[in-house]
């Protein structure tokens, strides 16, 4: 009695004090009499008074309050057993049943200046991506590969499935199982990636695909493949990750094909007319790439070390004689921590890039040895948005014999400083329910005085279509670093996408 | 002496009266058989959280928004639950339900849309500190860090934050229990830390027998009533009484949300290092199937 006078109190007091949540709340049910419904499945069942159970979510109850959800009303009350019709099953789920998905998505770009080297389209492609997963008796075994018809690729007939070049582009292909319990074996063509850095790269020494970066695809194809096996053991000291690539896989790098470059040999811009040519590294067993990384985490912590036995991953020598770029051989030795701070995660990394082919740093051809080291922190910004995360990095390249570069820098090719050093920021934000990601990533570099800006917008509309347009603006103040000297491949682009 | 005698019998009817009358009235504010406050919200955490010392389900979900138009989502969920800190300290019996409620991990792998299709996600959820989170990205073999602060956004997309998957900590709000009916327990909580979450209160109904949450409805510094859960549909699963039908509603758009649970099972004896990077590379299938 006394409860009941008091919800009733209660109720036109809130009635009184708050008229629009009385309102509101007429609206759903009345005020002191928004209980729910017992759901299916809790409703108790000899209902007092005998009176008749109402069907299953419909239950009204004294003082309106919630009806039981079905299954909460005892055994009387089972739902009648609802027969889903057969749908018919379409294509795309079936094929999915079979382990096939992918996309397919068209998309263009354009210069937004005139570059004479390059054409005015930086991209105009149809892509056709088909993946296939399975798993058999503890084995696991994919397939991925695109079919590509690049209108702006001058050697799209051409394949090449260590340069990607071509109309087909085989991204995986590999299998992989566990021989004991504690190792697992990942054998074929597969995509890897490890480290710390959000478009920065230290010991991660696996190919990338920086032409497809700078043109606007999909992130995704920032990451080449690798032809490895890659054998990993757990303990509970520390995880071992041993990769070996018998053949080495250099990253796909800016030749001047189809992005402009600056030629410090010809000592200006160039493009389609200066193509880079490279000596390959092409030697099954003889040019092979070790890579290896020992982890392990302290509490919340990541902590890891890395060792890599190869080349570099982009031609960073060049043999005067033949006119060829050449991949000098490298070893690099570091390490990395990532965790959480408050607030957000950090992350530190550092290597030591062993040029060994020029180990004094006086061969005017071969790049000098360097230490990379990374900082960055990302967090989220409720106050300022939801759904807003800022990631900010810090990273630089120090040369490890400068004075000796300096002394044997061939006449008339602009030295380098010491130190290249690069600040990102990157800043994305979801509205609409995540369905619309506005998101930019910047480079900056004090030192060199250029900057490579990444402004992108996707809007999801709905479980398959996508749509995307965004930017690769490049500027500086001089035309040899590395940023300047795309300014004149600035491009914007659109896609769409449709995925199942 | 007869007179006495009645007397005596009236005093000791009215003291018995009184007895009554003081009881009835405490039974009136407290009854003596129900459960105090705090008992009823760690319950109630227990049912929606920690049945069973791990679990599975794979999870359908339905984003309908405002015109109408839906998206889904679909998911499966692995579950592991250390033994809670108290029962560490005392010793771990596994077959008590309250012996878990400590740190838990989820392993959340994706099937559905494409574009997160094969992505896995795990969380490791701590008591005192934020939780540790990451997300697997398989296209481009990336295990990235995620910072686990931002517990009220939401989840994939739908009306259903973090929060509401992982569980909220029950010393985040206090409790009141402001009204028992025949067949609930209505919980009023109020946040300690009230700039930390969007709501000023949300109101719960546990449902006494079981003491799962049926309805929950959070409110703004108006007063005004805006987000609603309720439980559409319960299962008894290897008897534990699960939820395997909810929706949470945006009630000022219209936009709700359903999850639907199926393949629900308990108790799978999961190994603990499923809830590592190295089942975030290499899904751990033969768990995440139903066999």
């Amino acid at each position: 009695m006394i409860r009941l006078l008091a919800t009733t109190v209660f109720g036109l007091g809130l009635a009184v004090l708050l008229p629009g949540a009385a309102v509101h709340a007429q609206a759903q049910r009345a005020p002191g009499g928004d209980e729910p419904a017992l759901p299916a499945g809790l409703e108790e069942s000899p209902k007092p008074k005998g009176e008749p159970n109402l069907p299953a979510g419909l239950e009204e109850s004294p003082g309106g309050e919630p009806d039981l959800p079905t299954g909460l009303e005892g055994p009387t009350a089972t739902r009648p057993a609802k027969k889903e019709p057969n749908k018919p099953v379409s294509f795309l789920d079936a094929m999915k049943d079979l382990g096939f998905s992918g996309f397919v998505e068209a998309r263009g770009g354009v210069r937004t200046q005139r570059d004479h080297y390059e054409d005015q389209a930086s991209i105009g492609e149809a892509r056709l991506q088909l993946e296939w997963e399975r798993v058999f008796k503890d084995v696991r075994f994919k397939v991925t590969g695109d079919v590509v018809y690049d209108q702006v690729d001058p050697e799209r007939g051409h394949v090449d499935l260590v340069k990607g070049t071509g109309w087909f582009d085989l991204r995986e292909a590999w299998t992989s199982f566990s021989p004991v319990s504690w190792m697992d074996v990942k054998l074929g063509r597969q995509v890897l990636t490890w480290g710390t850095g959000n478009l920065l790269f230290v010991n991660d020494l696996f190919p990338k695909d920086w032409q497809s970066f700078f043109v606007g695809r999909d992130l995704e194809y920032l990451k080449a493949p690798s032809d490895a096996l890659k054998l990993s053991v757990f303990s509970g000291l520390a995880d071992v990750d041993l990769v070996y690539v018998p053949r080495a896989n250099p990253s796909r790098f800016i030749s001047g094909r189809r992005i402009s470059y600056y030629s410090s040999m010809l000592g200006r811009r160039a493009g389609q007319d200066a193509v880079i040519r490279t000596e390959d590294r092409d030697e099954w067993f003889d040019d092979s790439e070790w890579a290896g990384r020992i982890s392990r985490k302290l509490g919340s912590y990541e902590l890891a070390a890395y060792g890599y036995w190869g080349f570099w991953k982009t031609p960073e020598g060049f043999d005067p004689l033949r006119n060829l770029a050449t991949y000098p051989r490298l070893n690099a030795y570091g390490g990395s921590i990532r965790g959480p701070l408050p607030r957000g995660i950090v992350r530190v990394e550092g290597a030591y890039y062993d040029s060994s082919q020029d180990r004094q740093g006086d061969r005017p051809f071969v790049r000098n040895s360097e230490v990379r080291l990374l900082a960055g922190y990302e967090t989220d910004l409720p106050e300022i948005a939801p759904e807003l995360n800022l990631d900010v990095q810090y990273y630089v390249e120090l040369m490890c014999h400068y004075d000796e570069y300096v002394r044997s820098l061939p006449a008339g090719v602009p030295a380098r400083d010491r130190g290249r050093h690069v600040v990102t920021i990157g800043l994305t934000k979801k509205l609409m329910n995540q369905n619309l990601t506005v998101g930019l990533f910047s480079y900056y570099s004090p030192t060199d005085g250029d900057a490579y800006l990444r402004p992108k917008v996707a809007y999801k509309i709905d479980d398959h279509w996508t749509v995307e347009v965004g930017g690769n603006v490049f500027f500086g103040r001089s035309r040899h670093t590395f940023f300047a000297q795309f300014a004149r491949d600035t491009n914007v682009y659109a896609s769409v996408r449709y995925g199942f | 002496m007869k007179a006495n005698k009645d007397l005596l019998i009236v005093l000791v009817a009215a003291a018995g009266l009184a007895v009554v009358a003081v009881a009835l009235a405490q039974s009136d504010t407290k009854p003596a058989a129900e459960p105090s406050v705090d008992e009823i919200v760690k319950r109630a955490n227990l049912v929606a959280y920690y049945q069973g010392a791990d679990g599975r389900a794979r999870v359908k979900m339905t984003i309908v928004d405002q015109q109408g138009r839906t998206r889904q989502r679909e998911l499966t969920i692995l579950r592991w639950d250390a033994p809670s800190p108290e029962a560490a300290k005392k010793g771990f019996d596994a077959k008590k339900a309250d012996q878990h409620a400590g740190e838990q991990k989820f392993y959340v792998y994706f099937h559905k849309p494409a574009d997160v299709d094969k992505m896995a996600f795990l969380v490791w959820k701590h008591l005192t500190k934020d939780d540790d989170r990451w997300l697997y990205l398989p296209n481009i073999d990336l295990v990235k860090r995620i910072a686990g602060g931002e517990k009220r956004t939401s989840f994939v997309g739908s009306d259903f934050f973090y929060e509401d998957i992982s569980g909220r900590r029950i010393d985040d709000d206090t409790h009141e229990l402001i009204e028992t009916t025949d067949k609930y327990y209505v919980l009023k909580n109020t946040p300690k830390d009230p700039r930390s979450v969007e709501f000023s209160y949300y109101k719960m109904w546990i449902h006494k027998k079981t003491f799962l949450v049926v309805k929950t409805v959070y409110y703004d510094k108006n007063d005004k009533a805006y987000r609603q859960y309720e439980a559409k549909a319960v299962k008894q699963i290897q008897g534990y009484y699960t939820v395997v039908k909810s929706r949470m509603t945006a009630l000022l758009t219209g936009r709700y949300t359903d999850l639907e649970y199926s393949s629900v099972k308990y108790d799978l004896n999961l190994p603990e290092d499923i809830f590592t990077e190295r089942y975030l590379r290499r899904p751990p299938t033969k768990h995440l199937q139903d066999e």
